[in-house]
């Protein structure tokens, strides 16, 4: 079943725990529940995005250092 | 004692503010939504200083561990308890073992949560108020963090009933844009007259960088006048001889993106301040988000100060309203 992640709050996002590092999942790679898919940078804050379920990321749907509205869109994930 | 189970994004203990330490340097932190902070504290019968918490973007976890009358008011960010919606604006009783949590935010930014008692916590400076820049105030001088515990004070006068509600049209609502009202000054002079008056022709967003220190705009490049660096001023255009800044006060540093300086902010600097939010307009401040767009109008101080004479009614009407769902008055 495809479920969307959604950010719960306003700010920047970003695939990656540092800007020298890999990015937390890449498409297609399989997360269990929990597991950090992204940071929401707001107010100096880092707010982990995590993935609500076990599965697969199909697709990212906001690009690095994008601008995140509260409520949007940031992956689909096709649980499993 | 409140468990604190999840702390949200950024919730922290703020009472009325640090009112009279400003030219030591001292800003006022406090509830940046004074009125939704006011209308919380008179639903569960406190004292109008009484210390609440001051919830931004992402509710927290809660966990009571005494029976308690509570309050939540501000923005939209629905309230359940034990997993079951409650109402906003409403004098709620929780009992002793139940869970306070939050759905995500639907409109304005921030929520006050008023406990009965109010928040118990050292006053520093004769305030309650967490300003965290400094480590002063609330709990610890930060914002709450998982496994923290909070005390319940005794500043309350009266017990409101359950089920109290402030009036209807006094409940504000919440859009993505913005109309927020500022008097032209101490240092407009600095600006050109195009971009003083492209300033409050165009709509700025929001950034990420918006917190209780100030809020940043996004917009166009404004442009100063040309003229000779006085002795004493930095030698950027938007550089004056230093000045106190008025508490929600904009500059714009090198013309490139305004800030609006807000309750945790600095108290005094060398950039122009170009206009000043006017006091009731602030509360709407607290209550934008990051990404939403804000038009800057100019009205005259005449118009301020009836804006706060209208907002000082409407606390009155709630007061009126609340003093006739009293249940009794506290002792001493």
């Amino acid at each position: 079943m495809a479920k969307s992640i959604v950010s719960p709050i306003p700010g920047v996002f970003y695939r990656r725990p540092a800007p020298d590092k890999d990015v937390f999942v890449k498409e297609g790679d399989q997360v269990k529940a929990d597991d950090v898919i992204g940071l929401v940078e707001v107010m100096k804050n880092f707010y982990e995005i995590k993935a609500e379920a076990d599965g697969v990321i199909e697709r990212f749907l906001v690009e690095e250092e994008g601008l995140l509205d509260s409520g949007q869109e940031i992956a689909i994930l096709i649980e499993k | 004692m409140i468990k604190v189970k999840n702390p949200g994004l950024q919730t922290t203990v703020q009472d009325y503010g640090r009112i009279g330490f400003y030219e030591v340097g001292m800003p006022p932190s406090g509830a940046m939504d004074k009125y939704s902070y006011t209308a919380s504290n008179l639903l569960v019968g406190n004292d109008e200083n009484a210390a609440v918490l001051e919830v931004t973007y992402l509710g927290p976890v809660l966990e009571f561990q005494q029976d308690a009358v509570i309050a939540i008011t501000g923005g939209e960010i629905p309230p359940k308890i034990n997993g079951e919606p409650v109402s906003m604006w409403e004098t709620l009783s929780i009992k002793a073992g139940d869970e306070l949590s939050f759905d995500f935010v639907k409109g304005g930014a921030r929520v006050y949560l008023a406990v009965a008692g109010g928040i118990d916590v050292p006053q520093i400076m004769d305030s309650r108020s967490t300003y965290t820049l400094c480590g002063i105030g609330g709990l610890e001088g930060r914002a709450l963090q998982a496994g923290d515990v909070l005390q319940v004070g005794t500043d309350h006068h009266h017990v409101v009933k359950s089920g109290t509600r402030i009036l209807e049209e006094l409940i504000p609502v919440f859009s993505k844009r913005h109309e927020i009202r500022v008097v032209i000054g101490l240092c407009s002079y600095r600006l050109t007259e195009e971009s003083k008056e492209r300033f409050f022709s165009i709509d700025w967003t929001v950034t990420p960088e918006a917190n209780r220190v100030g809020y940043r705009f996004k917009g166009e490049r404004l442009n100063f006048v040309e003229r000779e660096q006085p002795f004493g001023a930095g030698s950027n255009p938007s550089n004056v001889v230093d000045l106190g800044y008025p508490i929600g006060s904009i500059q714009v540093p090198d013309g490139i993106e305004p800030i609006a300086l807000l309750n945790d902010a600095v108290t005094g600097g060398g950039y122009a301040t170009v206009c000043t939010i006017i006091s009731t307009d602030l509360n709407k401040m607290a209550q934008i988000k990051t990404n939403e767009k804000v038009r800057f109008i100019p009205v005259a101080i005449e118009e301020a100060l009836q804006a706060r004479k209208e907002h000082k009614q409407k606390i009155l009407q709630m007061k009126k309203h609340i003093e006739g769902n009293l249940e009794g008055q506290m002792n001493g």
